[in-house]
């Protein structure tokens, strides 16, 4: 833990994890080679991760000489690792821009069936928020807006007025239950 | 109804997921269609997105199958689904490292990147980032240009971080694109400000005044991004560090302004950035840590974290600065996030005053089950620091430590336990009984081989000594009769320890011997036979030297010196006294890395020497290297030629090694040697020059010299001389101008042989002992004398260990505080191998009188040591 000035580079986030309820695997970005190079180091290093933080709900760790900000959803595990010396609060800031980024675009229905039902969606979007360890953007809204909505989705003028009061139903009990 | 129960059981199954058990083959089979002549959007997404799914859970493609795959995909760029399009981005990133040939697609992203569809360019510029090299820069340079100034954030922030990228293999192309990168960072996007910023830095890295002016730039612009702002501070920082500016600096002033601002993100960086800077001052430090403390309170947990981490940073340094946050520190010790709770006890433990150890202790025991490992050791250093720094409190925290060392854990916690336990028994004699018998409890049941073997190791030293000895042999004798074999030879050890020094127990001792004669192991047999015949023979004299004091050689020297013996004829015996000694680990050396002490040690200096002296023929004949001294500075460190000294002790000969540094580039050195005018009694032997000296090259040049016979005069003063031939020559090539050199000279500073040059450092692990021994059998030598310029005992220890080699002993170098007298127990072989004990009786008056009395199995020596102290 000793202090030293942090190098000045735009290479912040050492990765990005999504693991189920088992621990198990849903997606996972490393992007230092370094510190975690081969499959099996990740695999055992994000076992160790899940032993760790699945049961205190505690938003912050340090293991392995990473400083990992974590938060679950229901069945769920979201992980944003950077150097163990790296400002948290710019980690914090990609890891709430992931989850509510997925938020939007599942739907607030943020579970493992969601994701694994939009997963293209979901990989585009963790694509937009961090490229090689460099963050792209923490914005929520504006990565959702660079991810394209699927092309099924109707525009809002075509929908049929049963639609746009079902949503608008939706969108104001979320409103209410935050 | 139907539906749902189907719907149920898969959820059960597990099946209902997609995605799940899918093969490699499988998959690379259904990429076919990507072939196909008219693209199905949505199912070549469905397939893309497994195949990259399945990338990502580690699936690995070897490089056929990545081309097979990454040609196929090209094909889909026939579509203009965007979701589509975007997924194919990121199969060229992942395939780019896999595939062969991946610069086919260059011309489809260019075209993407230069089209009219924005959702398209963004993406096409990052995957284009992936597949470029170096050569390619000139081709896409003008797209990246334009890109980096575009007016859509997306497609700049790309163009900028890929550029970003290929600095990595392509610095120079990319510096062309700086202009574009300076109009970026005036962008109104805070994301393209951030990474133009990133860029820009990078490009000019190297050159500090460059950055120094970006700097002083962009501090004046104040930049709305908190991301560059963050960025800034860093690069404030860095500058600040290089040039060793003071809080005076703008850049210094800029961070302090940050402390202001509006986003907590950059308060925070601006407040590490002051903690971790090496010339902060106490005001800074101050308005620092009232950031933090502000911090400590916030409903957040990282930025709880991020404050405490960063105060207890603090603590280390400056603890003073920390104690205004010690109320704020006590509410986060109940923090539901463990890691935080941790820190802010760690914190507190080193910032708290001695009144609250107690209650911190019973805190810190509530939660210290939950939390893992790695901050048990952080919270077992704080506490070994606390019993340094509060000796008094050494019950409290004993008790607690032991609690700990029954709790569930690992070695490493384990051990850290044991050291600390160690660390306060050996630095505080009141602790001593209680902390032992705390370790033997915890050998009871230690299921760590190493760790019982070092405690069993540290009863036989320290339990001898205790009031009550006796009590300890239960403990050790259990040992041999439940554990394994190491641990059984450990324990017989530990027990002829007891014998050796508490004659009344010897009976007993003698009894347990003999039971473990009848041990399985050999190891622990031959132990047992071969203590007990020791102490069968009640000498004193033997039980010091085989029993009581340990091997105190360095062991890689050992083996060097075995194998020598095994290949030379053998007709003598083996003299253990050619074995270079390792001095005993010092506590600042264990505080550092508790865990070294346990490795291999690393060769020592002597045995270094040994092999560099053992090389030259003309010192084989001296017999094995005694001791070697610090080197010694013969010049100042800036002057033409740098000369350094180390003096090598064998049994009749002193050998001079002159190390010589050449710092002229014009020139080139022959035949240096170094000419010394030896004191009265000294004979030179042999001089043994350095042939040659370029340019910023050191090399030895040796002179051996034979003691006097009258061992007075054997402390002296030498003058030194070094005389070389000189050879001009091109400073560029280095080779010498001319075929004749000329000679030269230059005065060296005089060069003292000490007392201290010619005498080991041995311990002895029972002095007292010896010392009684000696009695009779060696000279003694007392004198009185007046330490004028000494003001306390501590000075006066230390100078005195320094002036005469010796080793303390039985840590009589540590003064108790307060006290206006002490004695000093020192020990040492000098050359020749003759032993050296002195007692110092030390008192306090108007500066520091000394008794010293020397024995040794050489009058002369004694004499010596006497006389040379005055």
């Amino acid at each position: 833990m000793e202090g030293c000035l942090l190098e000045p580079t735009l290479y912040t986030v050492k990765g990005i994890v999504i693991l189920d309820s088992d621990g198990n695997r849903i997606l996972a970005k490393y992007y230092d080679v370094k510190s975690l190079p081969t499959v099996k180091e990740r695999k055992a290093f994000e076992k160790n991760l899940f032993n760790k933080t699945h049961r205190a709900n505690a938003e912050i760790i340090m293991l392995d000489g990473f400083t990992c900000v974590y938060k679950s959803n229901v069945d769920l595990f979201f992980y944003v690792m950077g150097n163990s010396n790296e400002n948290e609060l710019i980690l914090m800031n990609v890891l709430n821009c992931l989850y509510d980024s997925l938020s939007q675009i599942l739907r607030k229905n943020v579970e493992k069936r969601a994701v694994m039902d939009s997963l293209d969606i979901v990989m585009l979007a963790i694509d937009e928020i961090c490229d090689s360890g460099i963050i792209i953007d923490a914005d929520s809204s504006s990565v959702v807006s660079r991810v394209a909505v699927r092309s099924d989705d109707i525009p809002i003028g075509e929908q049929t007025v049963a639609q746009v009061f079902q949503t608008a139903k939706e969108q104001l009990k979320w409103s209410l239950l935050k | 109804m139907s539906a749902f129960k189907r719907d149920k059981k898969e959820e059960e199954d597990g099946g209902g997921l997609p995605f799940q058990n899918i093969e490699k083959s499988a998959v690379l089979q259904e990429a076919r269609i990507f072939n196909e002549a008219s693209v199905n959007p949505r199912k070549s997404t469905a397939v893309l997105t497994k195949l990259l799914y399945m990338l990502n859970q580690g699936e690995r493609l070897s490089p056929k199958e990545a081309t097979d795959v990454f040609f196929a995909m090209t094909k889909l760029f026939q579509s203009r689904d965007l979701v589509l399009r975007r997924l194919v981005y990121m199969g060229i990133k992942e395939l780019s490292t896999m595939a062969e040939d991946v610069i086919i697609v260059t011309s489809s992203l260019t075209k993407d990147m230069t089209g009219k569809e924005d959702m398209y360019r963004a993406g096409a510029i990052r995957a284009l980032c992936s597949i470029t090299e170096a050569g390619m820069l000139p081709s896409i340079e003008r797209y990246m240009k334009q890109a980096i100034v575009d007016r859509s954030p997306a497609v700049s922030s790309a163009a900028l971080i890929s550029a970003m990228h290929m600095t990595w293999f392509a610095a120079e192309g990319v510096k062309r694109w700086v202009n574009e990168a300076q109009e970026a960072v005036l962008s109104d996007n805070i994301m393209v400000q951030y990474h133009a910023l990133g860029l820009l830095y990078r490009i000019r890295r190297a050159d500090r005044l460059a950055v120094s002016k970006l700097v002083a730039r962009l501090t004046r612009l104040s930049l709305k991004s908190p991301y560059a702002v963050c960025m800034l501070i860093r690069i404030a920082a860095q500058l600040i560090e290089e040039e060793g500016a003071d809080s005076g600096s703008p850049h210094f002033q800029y961070i302090e302004a940050c402390f202001r601002h509006k986003s907590e993100m950059v308060v925070y960086e601006a407040a590490r950035a002051v903690v971790n800077l090496e010339r902060t001052t106490s005001r800074e430090l101050a308005q620092a840590v009232s950031v933090l403390q502000l911090f400590c309170g916030a409903p957040k947990a990282t930025l709880r974290f991020a404050a405490v981490r960063t105060l207890n940073q603090v603590a280390i340094a400056h603890p003073a600065a920390v104690t205004a946050c010690n109320l704020d520190l006590e509410n986060l010790i109940t923090d539901s996030n463990r890691s935080i709770a941790t820190l802010a006890i760690t914190t507190l433990l080193k910032t708290g005053a001695e009144s609250s150890v107690d209650r911190l202790m019973k805190q810190i025991a509530t939660f210290v089950s939950e939390i893992s490992d790695e901050f048990k050791v952080v919270v077992v250093q704080a506490i070994r620091a606390l019993a340094l720094k509060f000796p008094r409190k050494h019950s409290s925290l004993m008790n607690f430590l032991s609690a700990m060392l029954r709790d569930e854990g690992g070695l490493e916690y384990k051990a850290s336990i044991a050291d600390t336990i160690i660390t306060i028994i050996e630095d505080n004699p009141e602790a001593k009984e209680t902390g032992l018998a705390h370790l033997c409890e915890f050998i009871e049941d230690c299921e760590h081989t190493s760790l019982a073997v070092r405690i069993l190791n540290l009863l036989g030293k320290e339990g001898p000594r205790t009031k009550q000895p006796s009590r300890y042999i239960r403990f050790i004798y259990n040992r041999v009769l439940l554990e394994c074999p190491s641990i059984r030879a450990a324990a017989v050890s530990a027990m002829a320890q007891f014998g050796a020094s508490c004659p009344d127990l010897l009976p007993n001792i003698q009894v347990l011997l003999a039971r473990c004669q009848m041990d399985s192991d050999d190891e622990v047999r031959d132990r047992a036979t071969y203590y007990s015949h020791i102490l069968a023979r009640q000498d004193t004299s033997l039980y010091n030297r085989y029993i009581l004091d340990t091997l105190q050689v360095s062991i890689a020297g050992l083996e060097r010196a075995l194998r020598e013996y095994l290949d030379g004829e053998g007709a003598r015996p083996f003299d253990m006294l050619a074995v270079p000694v390792a001095p005993p680990p010092q506590a600042a050396e264990l505080d550092a890395k508790p865990r070294a002490a346990l490795a291999k040690p690393p060769p020592t200096r002597e045995d270094n020497f040994a092999e560099r002296l053992s090389a030259l023929p003309e010192l084989q004949a001296l017999g094995p290297l005694f001791s070697s001294s610090e080197p010694v500075e013969l010049t100042e460190s800036e002057t033409e030629y740098v000369v350094r000294c180390v003096k090598h002790s064998y049994a009749r000969h002193l050998v001079l090694q002159f190390d010589c540094l050449n710092t002229l580039n014009d020139q080139l050195l022959e035949d240096v040697r170094v000419q010394v005018e030896p004191g009265e009694g000294y004979s030179v032997a042999a001089v043994l020059p350095c042939p040659s000296l370029p340019y910023n090259e050191s090399g030895s040049a040796y002179v051996v010299l034979q003691f006097p016979e009258d061992l007075p005069s054997s402390v002296a003063t030498f003058g030194a001389l070094l005389k070389f031939v000189v050879k001009d020559c091109d400073p560029a090539t280095g080779l010498p101008d001319v075929e004749e050199g000329y000679n030269d000279e230059y005065m060296l500073e005089d060069l003292e042989v000490t007392l201290g040059d010619q005498i080991r450092k041995l311990g002895k692990a029972n002095w007292g002992a010896a010392w009684e021994e000696a009695e009779g059998l060696f000279s003694e030598m007392e004198d009185t004398y007046a330490l004028t310029s000494m003001t306390s005992l501590e000075e006066a220890v230390t100078n005195i260990v320094k002036f005469l080699g010796l080793l303390p002993a039985e840590r009589s170098d540590k003064v108790p505080k307060g006290k206006t007298t002490h004695t000093l127990l020192l020990a040492g072989v000098f050359r020749g191998g003759v032993d050296v004990l002195v007692r110092a009786k030390l008192a306090l008056a108007d500066g520091v009188t000394m008794q010293l009395t020397v024995r040794s199995q050489d009058e002369g020596v004694a004499e010596l040591i006497t006389s040379a102290v005055g």
